[in-house]
């Protein structure tokens, strides 16, 4: 369906309830009455021609007047996608409808906006903050913050907390254990926190905990201008600072219509896949030793350091990189670049196979994850559950395929797919999507072009006024950048739509009536990043 | 001046070749040798640092040949807290508590720029701006994130001041006075 076919049908679904919003160079948005907002929700996904079943992005803003929520939602059948924009009528009290009994994946994204906004959804099954604690003042996000948080050093009594007495309430029996997981736990992989209600050894319920490293990235990008925003995106998902460098890039490439030159998209392509290598050789060591295998965290690091050794001779840094601006990279290459990435392919096919001796094969190691958390496609896409984890349920999220940024287009690779939806396909797909991202290199590496590795842009960068948004496909999921800019130097609102979060939130699903030892290969296997979900 | 005044190590070592009594300063020199080899860190990390530990632990940089490889992950079995990391509103009392159920003889590493000063993060509403505000802080290693190299540096730093101070209560009077 056209984008105006897809407009006129909604349009006609609920007359004067819905405008349609100007747009340039972005998805088609409409503008809906709050109340009709539920609704209009449940046509869209429930309906054949439209079947809006995958929830991108959903976000709070403040539009001064009023505080608004913005819905970016995408057919995974169909590929096409429609922005739902919808305001209180006033910032004292204000609610919306929820559509988390639509889309699972949104009762957390809901809390979020609760959390920094202070939008209560009506019906939410959950409504509480998500990030900041229970006594914390204010909403962060409004423009008018401005209350002000003491520093508090006392540990909170369990019960002073409403979640923990919500799955405390709903327990009679003298079999059920409520124990604290985190967020100090070598397994948590970070400060993630679990409250888990257990019946002998089997998981109940479990209740994640956020904000434990929520350090108020968006709201600091309000301040910042482009370019230094750009160095706190590599801070959320560390694992892929580079990918998440370029979301921001190409957002605002994007809005101002700039075209990269060829050779920095081909150095962006391959840094992308060497940071994908790397996350996934990271991975690999930690859900190895998060299942009690410890040698493999001195084979993937030694193999992970080759990949850091290339990206400080180009640009000084191992971790965060930081080396994309808008409008290209930083600097060129070093001249070694070429020649140490084919070294390192060569290194990389070499070991692969002794990776897969050394822990897929080993009886132990499967027999803990076949059959466990089995995540169906159905669900990985209401929740959701985009990258590795999503791929992993048969489910072809993969943005590089969908919306090719860079040279993707031209790069001849297969999305890898598995469809068990377990732990082990979850493991063995990142091995696969190893091998695709060695292939990639090895495609573009020959073939760099000369000339320019960056566009001039100005020193201040001015956003022409509108809402854009980008995705790209970082090394755990489908990472959005939702943009809004009033042609400031900096922006309005800056949304990351960060792919753990919404992984996080199918973990209670997944570990339900599992062993609490599965539990860590569970987590371990969905690859969590925590200041990515925190951000 | 009080010998205490003195913090840099330099300082400290010179004023200990001054010598004092023979025989109960030698068993001090020796628990604190003892001590400073086998430094037990807590496993505690927030975000980016945390990763720049795990790469300093593997082959390459291998911090086991300074006796810091024991990783806890209990903070009682601990003596030192390398502080890898962001520390925010919400994390503040579960590190002040952390802290507090190390048992003595316990140092603390401040790893980054987050935890020395809130780094790029200090403006933000739920950084805590330094974690000095929280728990006292034995070394500054400064990087974001710290490179394994400028880590193992920071650590060696430590055991030297740990092997200038007095680990015998004997000692600890002499210093009070």
């Amino acid at each position: 369906m056209t984008d105006q076919a897809l407009l006129d049908k909604v349009l006609a679904f609920a007359p004067g309830k819905v405008a349609v919003e100007e747009y340039v160079n972005t998805y088609p948005a409409l503008r809906v009455e709050a109340d009709a907002l539920h609704d209009l929700a449940r046509f869209l996904k429930e309906n054949e021609e439209t079947d809006f079943d995958y929830l991108m992005c959903l976000s709070g803003v403040d539009w001064g007047a009023n505080l608004g929520v913005v819905y970016h939602l995408r057919s995974t059948r169909h590929g096409h996608v429609l922005v739902l924009k919808t305001q209180t009528p006033e910032r004292i009290t204000p609610t919306i409808d929820t559509i988390s009994d639509l889309w699972v994946g949104a009762e957390f994204h809901e809390r979020e906006v609760y959390d920094m906004f202070g939008i209560r959804f009506t019906n939410h099954p959950d409504m509480r903050r998500i990030f900041m604690s229970d006594k914390w003042m204010g909403f962060p996000l409004r423009k008018d913050y401005q209350a002000s948080n003491p520093l508090h050093l006392e540990t909170e009594g369990a019960y002073e907390d409403e979640g923990i007495r919500k799955l405390a309430s709903g327990k009679g029996k003298d079999e059920t254990f409520i124990i604290n997981f985190g967020p100090q736990h070598p397994s948590t992989h970070g400060v993630l926190r679990l409250v888990i209600t257990l019946e002998g050894e089997n998981v109940d319920q479990v209740q994640p905990h956020c904000g434990y490293i929520h350090r108020g990235i968006e709201k600091m990008c309000e301040h910042l201008t482009y370019q230094q925003i750009v160095h706190l995106t590599d801070r959320m998902d560390y694992l892929s600072a580079h990918i998440n460098n370029e979301a921001v890039c190409l957002c605002v490439e994007k809005a101002l219509q700039v075209e990269v030159p060829l050779r920095a998209q081909y150095i962006r392509t391959i840094m992308d896949e060497l940071t994908r290598v790397a996350s996934h050789l990271l991975f690999w060591t930690s859900f190895g030793m998060d299942l009690g295998a410890t040698t493999c965290f001195f084979y993937s690091m030694r193999e992970r350091d080759h990949i850091l050794d290339i990206f400080e001779e180009t640009c000084g840094a191992r971790l965060v990189l930081s080396y994309v601006c808008p409008g290209g990279v930083m600097y060129d290459l070093h001249p070694n670049f070429q020649r140490r990435v084919k070294d390192f392919i060569r290194e990389m096919r070499r070991r692969l196979p002794e990776y897969h001796r050394l822990l897929s094969g080993n009886v132990i190691f499967q027999g803990r994850s076949r059959n466990i958390g089995v995540l169906s496609h159905e669900n990985a896409v209401s929740f959701g559950v985009t990258g590795p984890s999503g791929r992993a349920s048969g489910w072809h999220c993969d943005v590089r395929k969908q919306d090719p940024y860079h040279v993707y287009s031209q790069v001849d690779f297969q999305e890898a797919i598995r469809t068990e939806g377990d732990v082990f396909a979850r493991y063995m797909l990142r091995m696969d999507e190893l091998e695709t991202s060695l292939n990639i290199i090895e495609q573009l590496i020959d073939q760099i072009p000369s000339g320019d590795y960056a566009a001039k842009m100005k020193p201040v960068i001015r956003v022409p006024e509108g809402e854009y948004y980008q995705r790209v496909e970082t090394a755990r999921g489908d990472l959005g950048v939702w943009l809004v800019s009033q042609g400031d130097k900096f922006p309005y609102r800056l949304k990351f739509r960060s792919p753990g979060f919404s992984t996080l939130a199918a973990l209670p699903h997944l570990c339900h009536g599992f062993k609490i030892a599965d539990l860590i290969a569970i987590s371990g296997s969905l690859d969590f990043v925590i200041p990515d979900i925190d951000r | 001046m009080m010998p205490t005044d003195f913090k840099d190590n330099e300082a400290l070592e010179q004023l200990r070749e001054s010598g004092t009594n023979v025989v109960l300063t030698t068993v001090s020199d020796l628990v604190s040798w003892g001590r400073a080899n086998s430094l037990w860190p807590l496993m505690f990390a927030t975000s980016c640092c945390g990763i720049e530990i795990m790469a300093a632990g593997a082959a390459r940089t291998d911090f086991s040949r300074f006796g810091i490889e024991v990783y806890r992950s209990s903070p009682r079995q601990a003596d030192l807290m390398v502080v890898a990391g962001t520390i925010v509103h919400k994390m503040a009392p579960v590190l002040k508590r952390l802290y507090d159920q190390m048992a003595d003889p316990k140092y603390v590493v401040a790893m980054g720029n987050c935890a020395i000063s809130g780094g790029p993060f200090r403006d933000s509403y739920h950084v805590v701006n330094g974690i000095e505000d929280i728990i006292p802080v034995d070394v500054y290693i400064p990087g974001c994130p710290v490179r394994p190299e400028a880590l193992l540096y920071g650590i060696m730093q430590l055991q030297r001041k740990i092997k200038v101070s007095y680990s015998l209560p004997l000692g600890k009077k002499e210093e009070d006075k």
